[in-house]
């Protein structure tokens, strides 16, 4: 069995009366893509800071690197590259600069940094903006160079919080290739996203989080599998039909949700239910058959949408 | 897109922990350094400007005038400028420091948060303190220096006092920077609140710490204020320092021990609020 990197029993955290991660359970092992995946403020952020050791946690085991953080934070740190949700980079500074000091602050020597922020700029993409100060980036390349700096000590494990987020879909892509190329040299990385297609392209396993609780664990393929039907339907009837052809199509399918301006029908045959809704004398203005998600797990897990 | 592969040994192959962790303070001092180092250019020239135009405008004026009414022996049997040097020195000192320990503050925690960035690696809160107060230190020397050197063109001071006064500049400087760390920790958005200090603690305290003028000649019930003023300690200490005013041991021992210990206590301070504020 591959050793654990990343372990976390009844890990809690509240601030003040407010219970923001609840106990949770979950292991992360070596050379694994690990997601976290829930709304916006299921607690991912707050479990991520506590990962990093650099957040008490309230209540619980925790160890990462086989350390408790309360103990040997310094020394967990030290190992660990963190992406934080907003960048907090050096923004006076040059974007090579970045890198450097960063390194510096792990002792790294300037001969060594000197090769290692070249290829770290080659990774990020980022060698034509190497003299650029660092505040005139766009906030797809101030994300890429987060994460370069956060390789630069060579970390064993890459905590990354909502990496893409607020990024365009080109940029989005480039990102999660750099990642994925992260995972082949072997490092482990944990990812909190609330972006159903970002975990589902980039983790080995996730944790489905929900108001600071573990709603789900698996691989994506097994969630689908357990939570989800292998199609999806999708109709619209216009906002004044839906309600009422909803009642009437409830029977269909495995099982339907009704969303304020959709409905979706849960099947292993979205084209079969199509026909036999169209035979009730339903005729939808849009429709759709695709395969399930983890946004349809998170649906059926907690009855609500992941992004609204 | 380039497939290049990248070197990788490894974090516990390349990162030295005991060293990384006990140079912690200095790789901080680095990285302000390096944010100064962008404004080499006017932080020289205002160090040099600053007293060039103080030194013509109150030195010479002010002093000329003064000397001119006691035979060059104005105060303390020394000429108005060579009474005014130490209380220029420390003033300059402890407004580099104070630049160098409150807008890195906001910096650090709020403009661009990268004391969470520095946090996140194996350095520490204290780490990171003691980091800003070093590279402040540096920036104070620096600004002490240039002034030394405009006060040594206009014979306002000797050589041989150039080494005193700037142990007691530095000094005050220390004091200051980390009482301003402190206080600037615990700014949680800028409100002019830096102008506030500016306007109502510390020109007050330069008034009437006997900078200008022996803080004997104060009305009795104003000289407390000099009593309590670090200025004053740190003006006193350079002027015994520098040109040799008597002074009671008991005194001397005051000055210095009361300017330690509000460097110690600022930056203890300034350690725990870090630390709080920094456990997110
Ligand atoms: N420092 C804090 N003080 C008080 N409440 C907090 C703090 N940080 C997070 N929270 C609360 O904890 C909950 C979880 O937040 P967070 O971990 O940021 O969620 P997520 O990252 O999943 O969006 C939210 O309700 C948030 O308001
Ligand atoms: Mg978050």
């Amino acid at each position: 069995m591959a050793e654990a990197m990343i372990k976390a029993v009844g890990l809690t955290k509240k601030f003040e009366e407010f219970v923001a991660v609840d106990g949770i359970n979950f292991e992360v092992k070596k050379g694994e893509a690990f997601g976290l995946l829930g709304p916006n403020g299921a607690g991912k952020s707050t479990t991520m800071r506590m990962i990093s050791a650099t957040s008490q946690r309230t209540a619980g085991d925790l160890h990462i690197l086989g350390k408790d953080p309360n103990q040997k934070g310094p020394e967990i740190r030290a190992h660990l590259g963190v992406v934080p949700q907003s960048d907090n980079l050096d923004r006076e500074l040059k974007v090579w600069e970045n890198l450097f000091i960063y390194g510096r602050y792990f002792g790294l020597s300037r001969a060594f940094l000197k090769k290692k922020v070249d290829e770290l700029l080659a990774f990020a993409q980022l060698e034509e903006k190497r003299d650029a100060k660092t505040d005139s980036l766009s906030g797809g390349m101030k994300r890429r160079l987060t994460i370069a700096r956060a390789l630069v000590s060579e970390p064993e494990i890459l905590l990354l919080d909502e990496p893409t987020t607020g990024l365009d879909p080109q940029a989005r892509h480039v990102l999660w290739d750099r990642l994925f190329r992260l995972k082949e040299q072997g490092v482990t990385l944990v990812i909190t996203t609330h972006y159903m297609d970002e975990a589902e392209q980039l983790c080995d396993r996730l944790i489905v989080m929900d108001k600071g609780r573990i709603m789900a664990e698996g691989s994506p393929a097994e969630l689908i599998k357990q939570y989800s039907s292998k199609e999806v339907l999708e109709v619209r009837f216009g906002s004044t039909k839906n309600a009422e052809a909803a009642q009437n199509i409830s029977g269909l399918g495995d099982r339907v949700e009704v969303l304020p301006d959709r409905i979706l029908i849960y099947t292993e045959d979205g084209e079969k239910v199509l026909k036999q809704i169209v035979k009730l004398g339903f005729e939808p203005v849009t429709s759709l058959v695709r395969r399930s998600s983890l946004e349809d797990v998170f649906l059926r897990l907690t009855g609500r949408q992941l992004v609204d | 897109m380039n497939s290049t592969k990248m070197t990788w040994q490894g974090a516990a192959q390349i990162v030295d922990i005991k060293k990384a962790i006990f140079w912690g303070p200095w790789y901080v001092a680095e990285q302000r350094l390096r944010n100064m180092s962008k404004w080499l250019v006017s932080l020289i020239s205002f160090g040099l400007g600053n007293p060039i135009l103080f030194l013509f405008a109150i030195g010479l004026g002010v002093g000329s005038l003064v000397d001119a009414n006691a035979g060059g022996k104005a105060i303390d049997g020394v000429g108005y400028l060579a009474f005014l040097a130490p209380a220029l020195l420390a003033g300059a000192a402890i407004q580099a420091a104070m630049d160098e320990t409150s807008f890195p503050t906001l910096q650090g925690f709020l403009w661009e948060k990268n004391f969470f960035a520095m946090n996140a690696t194996h350095l520490t809160p204290n780490s990171i303190v003691i980091g800003v107060l070093i590279a402040s230190l540096i920036r104070a020397a620096l600004t002490t220096l240039l002034y030394e050197i405009v006060l040594i063109l206009f014979s306002a001071i000797t050589w041989a006092s150039v080494l005193p006064l700037f142990v007691s500049a530095m000094l005050a400087a220390g004091a200051f920077g980390a009482a301003m760390l402190a206080t600037a920790s615990k700014v949680v958005d800028d409100d002019g609140f830096f102008a506030i200090v500016g306007r109502f603690v510390i020109a007050p305290m330069m008034l009437f710490s006997g900078t200008y003028f022996p803080i004997a000649s104060l009305p009795i019930y104003l000289q407390p204020i000099g009593w309590i003023s670090p200025v004053w300690h740190a003006t006193n200490l350079g002027r015994v320092l520098s040109y040799g005013l008597p002074i009671e041991p008991w005194l001397f021992a005051i000055h210095i021990g009361y300017l330690l210990s509000m460097f110690v206590g600022g930056s203890l301070i300034a350690g725990r609020i870090f630390a709080k504020r920094l456990d997110s």
